[in-house]
């Protein structure tokens, strides 16, 4: 026998523990259809029940007005599973109810994990499992989940609650005058068979509240007239009930809970606890931003500086694989050394960055760090049209945009989220910074370094017009920034087991989806570099100088000749490969020989302009995949491509101009 | 007492909410989260910029931004100020 059971709870209540322990190990990840909402999937056994148990995302409540709502609502209505596990937080038990509360009203078979049971304790909750159990009408087991406490005693209640399953159950009352209202709705609603495949009280009280979809679907299924009838009895609702329905029930369902922890909980007063302590340090008005800035610098040394090494040696090692195919004579020796070993190698050696820095994430996830660091930031990230949790993954920018990219996953907010993508490639990444040197070094020899930084402030200023235009003008990221309300749980020691596995699988994951897309970019360029065959590879013969002639004409106004446009093409796949193409062009091998050409090629105005240009344009092929495969969908990757082009183009031109002025 | 919105507390006050208003996205995410009518609210601190805050209700840290909580009125002890 197979069953089906959910696994739904607040973020962070130790949902994801608790998969591991009903799973062990084996499990799927993907997405939720249609969305970047990650989905995961496991098996698991017990006495001789199959389990198939689906993770649905960490959410505070159940409206139509966030996609992760929708996806976990729609889920439990809709796929009907067996046993819903609601993952609970002993130790924060009164907020943690409220859904609870909300998913007794979808008549789901609803089993209480009362996790952090240790935590309750330590924080001196007193909790009688027996009555709480009793007045919610549905079984709660307590459970440590790193522990395995109580897990066997939660797949026994799984097992058993597939056997009988709850019908209905014993709804829970929200004072006569809401009842009426709700009792007034329902009836209309159960003598419409059409609407039968929902539960009645549930789609009464969504009406109620006014939530969009319950009232579109009753519209769709039983016609505009039942509708209407049950609008107005909301519109009565509201003067009877002093207010909006919706308010009124979150408080209703506030005073049944706490009418329940009045008879089920015993409260010891807790002096001090940790999590207080820290803040005072961590939160403090003077020490806050210093210790977060080192934290970031620990975090930014991790990731990138520990990683370089293990990228060098990778793309080392396919180098000497290329090698082996012996001398690059041949189309298919180079398609060999130069197409697939360099390609492999510069696909590979993002992993190292990216299991870094999703070490580094887990551990500032999983210790309570993350959320405090979105509160430290808000004040100056709310400004420029973002939110707090923006802040870390357009940091990481500065080191690399790929990773920076997939960081963007703390960003709660689908909108904020896809407008922080959408400016990250702005933040000048590593690769780039050789470029601004070599160029600055030859042409500005004694101010390099301000022209450098320069560059980088440019950055930045543009991610912020960027973002606060974006925010009035384009069409699925206008509007404000989404509310912050943050909750900021207590720290904890990270799990090592946990941190490692988190890191590994999302590095897989990222292997799978962009890796495809790069690799075969990277065939792409190999081929117009390296043909038609027989020419200087990357020359102005082959068929990347040839578009570079091509599309010279459109640079002229802004000074570039066609070797820096060449190189420009090149750049789409690495900005490293910049400064090579530039080499290979002028004919020159290494940086010295290559600075004093460019001294004596190029004009000041010509490469600031250029300079600019390398900042704006396409960061590579790697952050276009990471953008596709963050966003799903080829229409951002091409509105990135689109914007920076543009962008670029028009920020070179006003160097370009305003420089010939002076 | 004394009904003021609760973006004018100051670090370590306490009040009672009485009413939420405003946008009705926002108000309804504030009441899930259980800023309701009768909770009690402390202010812990500010963030070192100013804003957001962070309040202490229902025995968890909650922040929320100086202009979320104007939507937020309470009801504080002592005069009028
Ligand atoms: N002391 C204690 N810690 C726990 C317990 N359960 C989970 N944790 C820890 O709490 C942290 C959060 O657990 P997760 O499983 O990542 O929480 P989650 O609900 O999956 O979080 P999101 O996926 O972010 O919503 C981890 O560091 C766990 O080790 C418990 O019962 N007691």
């Amino acid at each position: 026998m197979m069953v089906k059971v959910a696994l739904i709870g607040n973020p962070n209540v130790g949902k994801t523990v608790i998969f591991n322990n009903l799973t062990r190990g084996r499990e799927h990840v993907g997405n939720w259809p249609g969305t970047t909402v990650e989905k995961r999937v496991g098996r698991g056994k017990h006495k001789s029940v199959t389990m198939e148990i689906v993770d649905l995302p960490g959410l505070y409540e159940l409206t139509a007005s966030s996609i992760a709502e929708l996806i976990a609502r729609d889920y439990i209505v809709k796929e009907n599973p067996d046993v819903v596990v609601n993952v609970v937080d002993a130790s924060n038990i009164e907020r943690n109810l409220y859904l609870t509360l909300l998913l007794l009203e979808l008549e789901a078979n609803v089993i209480v994990a009362l996790n952090m049971w240790d935590v309750a304790e330590s924080r001196g909750y007193g909790i009688d499992v027996k009555t709480l159990s009793e007045l919610l009408g549905v079984p709660c087991i307590p459970t440590i989940a790193p522990k395995k406490v109580g897990i066997e005693e939660l797949k026994d209640e799984i097992v058993r609650a597939t056997q009988k399953r709850r019908v209905g159950g014993r709804p829970i009352s929200y004072g006569d005058d809401v009842e009426m209202f709700i009792g007034k709705i329902e009836t209309i609603i159960l003598r419409d068979a059409r609407l039968s495949k929902y539960p009645a009280r549930w789609l009464a009280i969504k009406a109620l509240e006014g939530d969009e979809r319950a009232l579109k679907t009753i519209e769709e299924l039983a016609g505009p007239e039942t509708l209407s009838e049950i609008l107005s009895i909301v519109a009565e609702s509201r003067s009877v009930l002093g207010g909006d329905p919706e308010v009124v029930l979150a408080e209703r369902r506030y005073n049944v809970i706490r009418v329940i922890l009045e008879r089920a909980v015993r409260k010891r007063e807790v002096k001090l606890i940790l999590t207080d302590v820290l803040d005072e340090v961590f939160l403090n008005k003077y020490l806050g931003i210093p210790i977060f800035l080192a934290i970031m610098w620990t975090v930014f040394y991790f990731v990138f500086e520990v990683s370089e090494p293990f990228m060098k040696l990778l793309n080392e090692g396919f180098i000497m694989l290329g090698k082996l195919a012996g001398e690059t004579k041949t189309p298919l020796a180079s398609l060999w050394a130069d197409g697939i070993c360099s390609g492999l190698g510069f696909v590979l050696q993002f992993i190292f960055p990216i299991i870094f820095l999703y070490i580094a994430l887990a551990i500032l996830e999983q210790s309570g760090y993350l959320p405090r660091a979105a509160f430290l930031m808000d004040r100056i990230m709310y400004n420029v049209g973002l939110g707090g949790r923006s802040f870390i993954p357009m940091l990481l920018g500065f080191g690399c945009n790929v990773p920076a990219i997939m960081a963007t996953r703390v960003i709660k907010d689908e909108r904020d989220r896809l407008a922080t993508i959408l400016v990250i490639p702005l933040m000048s990444c590593a690769a780039r910074l050789p470029v601004y040197v070599l160029i600055a070094g030859a042409l500005f020899p004694e101010y390099a370094g301000t022209v450098v930084f320069s560059m980088y402030m440019l950055g930045i200023i543009l991610a912020i017009l960027v973002s606060l235009l974006a925010r009035k003008l384009v069409p699925g990221l206008k509007g404000k920034p989404a509310p912050l309300l943050l909750e900021l749980p207590p720290y904890r020691v990270p799990t090592l087991t946990a941190v490692l596995s988190f890191a590994w699988r999302r590095a897989l994951v990222f292997l799978e989806r962009a890796g495809t897309v790069l690799f075969a970019g990277a065939l792409i360029l190999w081929f117009l570099a390296y043909f038609p065959w027989g020419v200087e590879p990357g020359s102005g013969d082959s068929y990347a100088g040839l578009i570079g002639n091509t599309l010279q004409p459109i640079f002229s106004p802004l000074g570039f000749d066609s070797k820096l446009v060449t190189a420009l093409v090149f750049g789409f796949w690495a900005k490293e490969v910049v400064i090579e193409a530039l080499g290979i062009l002028y004919g020159v091998e290494g940086e010295e020989e290559i600075r004093s050409v460019i001294a004596a090629s190029v004009s000041p105005l010509t490469g600031l302009a250029y300079m600019a240009f390398v900042l704006i344009y396409v960061p590579c092929i790697a952050t276009v995949a990471a953008v596709k495969k963050e966003t799903l969908s080829w229409r951002w990757a091409a509105f990135l491509v689109a914007y920076q082009l543009t962008l670029a183009y028009a920020v070179a031109l006003i160097i370009a101009r305003l420089g010939s002025l002076l | 007492m004394v009904e003021k919105p609760l973006s004018q507390l100051n670090s370590g006050e306490k009040g009672r909410v009485v009413k939420v208003v405003g946008d009705p996205l926002l108000r309804r995410r504030l009441v899930a989260m259980g800023v309701v009518r009768g909770a009690e609210v402390i202010v812990v601190r500010r963030a070192p910029l100013g804003d957001p805050m962070e309040l202490l209700l229902k025995g968890y840290y909650l922040s929320l931004r100086r202009n979320e909580a104007e939507n937020v009125f309470v009801e504080v002890d002592g005069k009028q100020t």
